[in-house]
């Protein structure tokens, strides 16, 4: 069974990357991230359960602080960028690029 | 067997959700998909013998990670959609081979391993989850929780600071604002009082009633446009109303 958990928990990552990768909208990459972030939390508790070891819990709990934390954050500065541009679209925000 | 069959449910509908994430255009769907993975995610924790895991989850994740999200989409606007423009050209369909492929290695990695039997928690859950783990936190991870604290709190007042406006310029007193109203009376003719509202008789008070002028004339300006079109097409439109309309269209 461990290894099922694994190969899903590998998918969502994957899937989770390939929308980073090609989605525009700011905020939408950040939901994409977040996929990637639970996606290790399922292999942390399975590889907790598979070696009878509770810490990988513990670093799932601390995972989703993180995550919690990364949240607030990064939907403030869409926000902020929001307002000075009027776009949620990473592509537009492109001052630093040359 | 019972978790076999939660497993391939969950998995099966974590998958699909998690490809509807990517596929919808419209982030509000996306982020109704994203709740159904986090919502299938906590059940897989429940089912690895990580109940406290699965109660953050849902707390935290779907809870007031996906409000917040929401929350930011109501304020960035709902409509706005992805553009479909590739700023690099091939981007895409490299960026979906190299997902798959990262995929492939994954599972393939993963796949190719031969675990032990699964030694499972019941040994360290003997005395329960949730105080096993907090056994663990409150001893070994004490410091990483302290720093924890702080993360929050810097994070908090992050968002305080990022989120906040200064007002630029002092806001219009009312003094001013009836000026302007004025000025722009006399300038462009623009009425200064407010629009008149709708009728009120003694048999009908609604919006679709217009008011009426001194000399029993419909105002025209208390005629309601959009309601008015609607009945113009559904034909059930008041004849002086649509005299009124007829007029002001010549």
């Amino acid at each position: 069974m461990t290894t099922h958990y694994l190969v899903l928990s590998a998918l969502l990552f994957a899937i989770g990357g390939i929308g980073v990768l090609v989605r525009r909208n700011a905020i939408v990459v950040f939901m994409c991230v977040e996929l990637m972030l639970n996606a290790c939390n399922l292999a942390f508790v399975t590889f907790a359960r598979q070696h009878g070891n509770i810490d990988g819990q513990v670093i799932a709990f601390f995972v989703m602080i993180v995550a919690a934390a990364e949240v607030v954050i990064g939907l403030a500065i869409i926000v902020t960028i929001f307002r000075t541009r009027r776009s949620a679209s990473v592509d537009d925000a492109s001052l630093l690029k040359y | 067997m019972g978790e076999t069959i939660t497993f391939w449910v969950l998995a099966v509908v974590s998958v699909s959700a998690a490809l509807g994430l990517i596929f919808s255009r419209r982030a509000v769907y996306c982020a109704l998909m994203l709740g159904v993975v986090m919502l299938s995610l906590a059940v897989l924790y429940a089912v690895q013998d990580a109940p406290f895991l699965a109660a953050v989850q849902i707390i935290v994740y779907t809870g007031a990670v996906m409000m917040l999200f929401l929350f930011v989409l109501m304020l960035v606007g709902v409509d706005s959609s992805d553009s479909l423009v590739e700023t690099i050209r091939g981007q895409r369909f490299w960026a979906v081979i190299v997902g798959l492929g990262f995929a492939a290695l994954v599972a393939l990695g993963v796949g190719n391993v031969v675990f032990a039997p699964s030694t499972g928690l019941g040994a360290v859950n003997a005395a329960g989850n949730v105080p096993s783990l907090a056994e663990l936190i409150f001893t070994r991870y004490v410091f990483a929780f302290e720093v924890t604290s702080a993360l929050l709190i810097t994070a908090a007042l992050g968002a305080m600071v990022l989120a906040h406006r200064e007002r630029l310029e002092q806001r219009a007193s009312q003094r001013e604002l009836s000026r302007e109203r004025f000025v722009k009376y006399g300038e462009e003719g623009l009425d200064p009082s407010p629009l008149p509202g709708p009728g009120t008789y003694a048999r009908a008070n609604a919006i679709d009633m217009p008011a009426l002028l001194p000399d029993g004339k419909i105002s025209k300006l208390s005629v309601n446009r959009y309601i008015a079109r609607y009945e113009a097409e559904e034909g059930t439109i008041d004849p002086k109303v649509a005299e009124i309309l007829e007029g002001d269209g010549k």
